[in-house]
C-alpha cells in the first residue's frame, strides 16, 4: 500500500492505495466521483478523460500513485459559482450529446484542446478529439459545440492560459 | 390520403423552426427545437450509470470465460479461488445447473426451429469464445479479477464451426446435436420464375454483411440485491419491462417480487435489447449469498460477449426489362445465428424480409432465409436489425442495374419507385406503405449535393486519369419501423405484443407527471414527451416531468427499440392526455355551470363559447384535488392511462448521396461530402431528429468503411479491443449535410414516423455504391465491406487481372 495525497475538484484526499490501483477507480470507487465513466480498457475511448495538473489525461491509463501530489479536475468540478462552464453550456446548446456517456471525457478533452489552439478550425477539432469516441452523435454537433464553447471562452478571456 | 407538401417550402419551414430555441407564448411545442431536459445531469457528471451504484456490503462478480470456440468441459475446480483473500464464493456451471434455467428466445420463427438449451453458465460444453464457465464473487473488483487465475478448467477441444456455407454441409462438425440448420423461413409473392424467364436483364450478386460489434459507449453492468423476499435488478438495459417478465420466467422469481431498473443507460443500438447470462446469474448469486452483487464488463469482455450484429451472406438476383423497370427479385439468405438463439436472434433477418423490395414496384419476390449455427457469439438486434441488410442489397443492386443498362443510378430508381399519388401502396412484400414522396426527397438531396457538378468533376478526373478518383453513391430507402402492430407480431410467431403504455398524472399544483413504458438510453424522451404533453394539455414545457425505466414506477411497457418510442410510446402519451383533458372538461363544465359540449379547450383553458368565462387546467386540477365541488358520480382524479397498439408500421424514407475520393494507388477512401434528406413525417423536435440522423449515419458509415468482428481460423475473436474493432472517430467522418421533407404519416394523429434507425439503414449502401462507382471504369463491380484501403486496393488489382 502506498499513501498518496491528491486534490480532486478542489478537495484534498489522503488515501492508502495499492500501487496497481487505477486513478479512475480511485475517483469512482473510493472518492465517489462517478461523473467520470469508463468506456474501455485500452485507452482508446477517452470517456475517462480528466485534467491532471491542468492537462488532459485518460484516468484509466494513470495509476493512482502517479497522481500523488497532483491536482485532478473532473467534469464534476467544472461548473463555477456562475453556473456551468462555457463548454458544458455549448454541449447542451448544440445537442452535442445523446446518451451522454462520452460527454465528460469529451468536454475535458475539448477544454484541453483549446489550451493549445483557442480558435480551432473544424479539422483541428476533429483531429484534436480523435482520442475520444462517441457512438451516438456522429460528431457533427460535438465539433460545433467545441467551436461554440471556444468562442464563449475567448469572449470570457478564459482560454490560452496555461 | 397523403397530404402533399412542396419540398422547398417544407425545407424553409424546417430551417426556420431550427432557429427557435426559447418558448414563445401560444407557440406550439411540437415542432420546436427545444434543448434537452436530460442534458443537465449528463454534462455535469451527476449521472446514475449502473456501475456508479454502490450498496452496503456489495460484492463484485468476475467470470472465467472460455478461451476456446468449442470444447467439452471436463473439469472445473474453484476451490483454490475460494480460499483467496476477499473471495466470498466461486461457482462453476455445474454448481448452478439446477437453478439457472435457460436464456430465452422470444421468436420461434418456424414450428420446427431448432432451439437449443442455452444455460447462462456453460455446464457440459462451450460453444463460443467468451462463454462463461465459472464465476468468482469477492469484496472488491480487483480481488475478484485476481481470483479468476486460480480457477482451474480443463477442456477437451471440439472443432470450431465458422463458415456458414460449410456448416450446412452434411459432414460438417455440429454446434448442437440437432445440426447446424436452425430454421428455413420462406416468403413468396407473385410468380418469380415468370418474372425471371426471358428477362432482358438479370443482375446476380453475392453480398457479405460482415459481423459487427454494436459498441455502445457504456459497457454492460448489472447490480442485483434482495431483502430475502423481493429482488431488485439494476441493469444497463434497453428493456427493463421485457427483462422483468423474462427473468421471472427464467429464474422462477415471481414477477411481482422482481423490480427491474434501467438507470441512466449509455447507448444501446440493440445490444442492450437482450436477456443476458450475467443478468440471470447476478440474480442467482444475490439469492444464494444474500448480499448485493455487481458485475461490470470490461470492453474486451464485452466485445466477446455482447451480442453481435449482421453477419449474413446474401445471394440476390434482380430481373428487369430493357427500360430498367423491375420484374422480380430473389433473395437467398444465410444468417449466422452464432452458437445460440437469444432474445430475437432468429427474427432479425426476417425483419429484413419485408424490405428487400425497398421503395420499388415489382411483380414478384421470393425470399428464403436459412439460420445457421456457428461457434461464435450469438447475433441479435443491432441498429436497423434486418432492414440495413435488405436496404444494402436492393440499393447495391439498383446501382448494378443502372451500370448494366448505362443509366444514371438516380434515373433507374426514379423509373421504379412508388409515385407520390400511389399511396397508400400495397407492396410485393405484403406491407402497406401509408405515405411518402420519394421524388421530393430525391430532388432536394440532388440540389444540396450539387449532383450534376460532381458528375462533371468525376468525368474530368476519369478523363485525365487522376489517381484520386471520385465516386458518387446513391441510396433511396424506406424502412418499416415503429415495432409493432401486435397482430402482425403474432402472425410472425413473436412471443409478445407491440403496444406501449403511458400514464399521465395531474398534480394539485397543475404540474404534470408522465410515466412512459418506453425506456430511453440517449434518445431524449423526457424532452420530446414534455413537448407532446405541453401541447395536449396546454401546460408549460417546464411543468412536465417524465418517469421511465423502473418497473416499480412504470409498471407496464414494451421499452425502446425498432424506432418505436415516438410512433408507439408517444401515441400512448397523447391518448392518455386526451383522457385527462376529457375528465377535466367534465369538471370544468361543472365549475363553469356550462354544458361540457359548450367548452372549447385552447392554450390550457376551458372556455365557454361566446362568453369570457374560463377555467385553466391547473385550476381544474386543484379543484379536483380538493374535491369539494365535483359533479355527482365523478371521481376526484384526472389521472389517466393509455395502452396504444399501432395499426401499421411506420415508413420513414429518404435519399442519401455520398461522394468519396478513392486513391487508386493506396486504396484509401475519404468521404468528401454526404447529404441526407430524410422524411420522417412531422417532427416533434428537429434538433433531436437531426441528432438521430447524424448518429445513424456514423454507424452506417462505420459498417461500410471500418468495422468488422474477425474470428481467426481456430475461432478466436481477434477484435476484442477498441484498438482492433474500429468505430469511427471525429477525424474519420465529414460534416453531414442534412435536411428534411415532411410527408405526414397517416397512421397516427401527430403524423410522425420513426427516425432512430434511418441513418444507419440508408448510409451503408450510399457509401459502398460511391466506392464502387469511383472504380467502375477499372472494372470493379463490388468491394466487400468494410471497404478498407487494403480491400479497395485488392479490388483494383483483381479487376486489372
Amino acid at each position: 500500500m502506498a499513501r498518496i495525497t491528491v486534490t480532486v475538484d478542489g478537495v484534498a484526499y489522503q488515501e492508502e492505495v495499492e500501487p496497481r490501483l487505477l486513478l479512475v477507480h480511485l475517483l469512482r470507487d473510493r472518492i465517489g466521483k462517478t461523473g467520470t465513466p469508463i468506456g474501455c480498457d485500452t485507452g482508446n475511448c477517452g470517456a475517462c478523460t480528466i485534467m491532471l495538473d491542468g492537462r488532459s489525461a485518460k484516468s484509466c491509463s494513470v495509476l493512482a500513485v502517479q497522481a500523488d501530489g497532483a491536482e485532478v479536475l473532473t467534469v464534476e468540478g467544472l461548473a463555477g459559482p456562475d453556473g456551468w462552464h462555457p463548454m458544458q453550456r455549448a454541449f447542451h446548446e448544440e445537442h452535442a450529446l445523446q446518451c451522454g456517456y462520452c460527454t465528460p471525457g469529451m468536454i475535458m478533452a475539448a477544454i484541453d484542446l483549446l489550451k493549445d489552439d483557442p480558435d480551432p478550425s473544424e479539422d483541428a477539432v476533429r483531429a484534436g478529439l480523435e482520442g475520444n469516441l462517441c457512438r451516438c452523435t456522429g460528431y457533427s454537433n460535438i465539433v460545433r459545440a467545441v467551436r461554440g464553447g471556444a468562442r464563449a471562452m475567448r469572449d470570457a478571456g478564459a482560454v490560452g492560459d496555461r | 390520403m397523403t397530404e402533399q407538401i412542396d419540398a422547398g417550402m417544407v425545407a424553409r419551414q424546417v430551417a426556420e423552426s431550427d432557429e427557435l430555441g426559447e418558448p414563445v407564448p401560444g407557440r406550439r411545442e411540437v415542432g420546436a427545437a427545444r434543448r434537452r431536459k436530460e442534458d443537465a445531469r449528463l454534462v455535469t457528471g451527476r449521472t446514475r450509470w449502473t456501475d456508479n451504484i454502490q450498496l452496503p456490503g456489495m460484492l463484485h462478480v468476475a467470470f472465467v470465460r472460455s478461451p476456446m470456440a468449442h470444447a467439452r468441459i471436463t473439469r472445473v475446480d474453484v476451490s483454490a479461488a475460494r480460499r483467496l483473500p476477499g473471495v466470498v464464493a466461486a461457482f462453476s456451471g455445474r454448481d448452478l445447473a439446477a437453478e439457472q434455467g435457460g436464456l430465452p428466445c422470444a421468436w420461434p420463427v418456424t414450428e420446427d426451429m431448432v432451439l437449443p438449451d442455452h444455460p447462462p453458465m456453460a455446464v457440459e460444453e462451450v460453444r463460443y469464445p467468451g462463454e462463461a464457465v465459472a464465476c468468482v464473487v469477492a469484496t472488491d473488483r480487483y480481488l475478484a479479477s485476481d481470483a479468476l487465475e486460480a480457477v482451474e478448467v480443463d477442456y477437451e477441444p471440439l472443432p470450431a464451426v465458422l463458415d456458414m456455407t460449410r456448416a450446412l454441409a452434411p459432414d460438417s462438425p455440429r454446434v448442437h446435436p440437432e445440426g447446424n440448420r436452425a430454421f428455413v423461413w420462406k416468403f413468396a409473392a407473385g410468380d418469380a420464375d415468370a418474372a425471371f424467364r426471358d428477362a432482358p436483364v438479370v443482375v446476380e450478386r453475392t453480398f457479405v454483411q460482415q459481423r459487427l460489434i454494436p459498441t455502445a459507449m457504456e459497457p454492460r453492468a448489472v447490480v442485483a440485491q434482495t431483502d430475502g423476499d423481493s429482488f431488485t435488478l439494476y441493469s444497463a438495459t434497453q428493456i427493463p419491462h421485457v427483462l422483468r417478465v423474462m427473468l421471472a420466467i427464467t429464474t422462477g422469481i415471481p414477477e411481482h417480487k422482481l423490480r427491474v431498473i434501467a438507470p441512466d443507460v449509455g447507448g444501446g443500438f440493440g445490444s442492450k435489447l437482450q436477456v443476458t447470462a450475467e443478468e440471470v446469474l447476478a440474480l442467482l448469486l444475490t439469492r444464494r449469498l444474500g448480499r448485493p452483487v455487481k458485475w461490470t464488463e470490461s470492453r474486451s469482455e464485452g466485445n466477446l460477449t455482447v451480442h453481435h450484429g449482421r453477419d449474413q451472406l446474401q445471394r440476390v438476383s434482380l430481373a428487369a426489362g430493357a427500360d430498367g423497370r423491375l420484374r422480380g427479385l430473389k433473395v437467398d439468405l444465410l444468417a449466422d445465428m452464432g452458437a445460440y438463439l437469444m432474445l430475437v436472434t432468429p427474427g432479425v433477418p426476417l425483419l429484413g424480409a419485408f424490405m428487400y423490395n425497398g421503395i420499388y414496384k415489382m411483380d414478384a419476390y421470393d425470399f428464403t432465409c436459412t439460420g445457421v449455427f456457428t461457434t461464435k457469439m450469438p447475433t441479435d438486434a443491432y441498429r436497423g436489425a434486418g432492414r440495413p441488410e435488405a436496404t444494402f442489397a436492393i440499393e447495391r443492386l439498383m446501382d448494378e442495374l443502372a451500370a448494366e443498362l448505362g443509366l444514371d443510378p438516380v434515373e433507374v430508381r426514379r423509373r421504379n419507385w412508388i409515385a407520390r399519388e400511389e399511396f397508400p401502396y400495397a407492396t410485393i412484400a405484403g406491407l402497406t406503405y401509408d405515405s411518402g414522396d420519394y421524388a421530393a426527397a430525391t430532388d432536394r438531396a440532388l440540389e444540396l449535393f450539387g449532383y450534376d457538378a460532381l458528375r462533371a468533376e468525376q468525368a474530368a478526373r476519369r478523363e485525365r486519369g487522376d489517381p484520386v478518383q471520385l465516386g458518387i453513391g446513391v441510396s433511396t430507402f424506406t424502412e418499416m419501423c415503429g415495432l409493432a402492430p401486435s397482430r402482425v407480431l403474432g402472425s410472425l410467431s413473436y412471443g409478445a405484443g407491440g403496444w406501449e403504455h403511458a400514464s399521465v398524472r395531474m398534480l394539485p399544483t397543475g404540474k404534470v407527471e408522465v410515466v412512459t413504458g418506453s425506456s430511453p438510453h440517449g434518445q431524449g424522451h423526457e424532452t420530446a414527451w414534455s413537448q407532446i404533453v405541453a401541447d395536449a394539455l396546454g401546460v408549460p414545457f417546464e411543468d412536465v416531468a417524465v418517469a421511465h425505466g423502473d418497473t416499480g414506477v412504470s409498471h407496464k411497457g414494451m421499452d425502446t427499440y425498432g424506432s418505436r418510442s415516438l410512433v408507439v410510446g408517444g401515441m400512448a402519451v397523447l391518448r392518455a392526455c386526451d383522457k385527462v383533458r376529457e375528465k377535466a372538461r367534465q369538471i370544468a363544465a361543472h365549475l363553469l355551470e356550462a354544458a361540457a359540449d359548450d367548452l372549447e379547450f385552447t392554450e390550457g383553458s376551458f372556455r365557454v363559447r361566446g362568453t369570457g368565462a374560463a377555467r385553466t387546467i391547473q385550476e381544474v386540477a386543484l379543484a379536483t384535488f380538493a374535491a369539494h365541488d365535483l359533479p355527482d358520480g365523478v371521481e376526484p382524479s384526472l389521472d389517466s392511462d393509455a395502452t396504444y397498439d399501432p395499426d401499421n408500421f411506420s415508413y420513414p424514407h429518404g435519399t442519401h448521396l455520398c461522394a468519396v475520393e478513392v486513391d487508386t494507388e493506396t486504396g484509401a477512401t475519404k468521404i468528401r461530402s454526404y447529404v441526407a434528406v430524410d422524411d420522417v413525417g412531422r417532427v416533434v423536435n428537429p434538433t433531436i431528429v437531426t441528432g438521430q440522423v447524424h448518429g445513424g449515419l456514423a454507424q452506417g458509415i462505420g459498417q461500410a468503411l471500418f468495422e468488422e468482428a474477425v474470428y481467426d481460423a481456430d475461432g478466436n475473436l481477434l477484435t476484442t479491443t477498441m484498438a482492433d474493432y474500429l468505430i469511427p472517430s471525429a477525424a474519420d467522418l465529414p460534416e453531414f449535410v442534412t435536411d428534411r421533407t415532411e410527408t405526414p404519416a397517416t397512421t397516427n394523429p401527430l403524423g410522425v414516423k420513426g427516425v432512430g434507425e434511418a441513418g444507419t439503414i440508408a448510409s451503408t449502401p450510399a457509401v459502398v455504391n460511391a466506392v464502387v462507382d469511383a472504380l467502375r471504369p477499372r472494372g470493379v463491380t463490388d468491394v466487400p465491406m468494410p471497404c478498407t484501403p487494403q480491400r479497395v486496393w485488392r479490388a483494383i488489382q483483381e479487376a486489372a487481372g
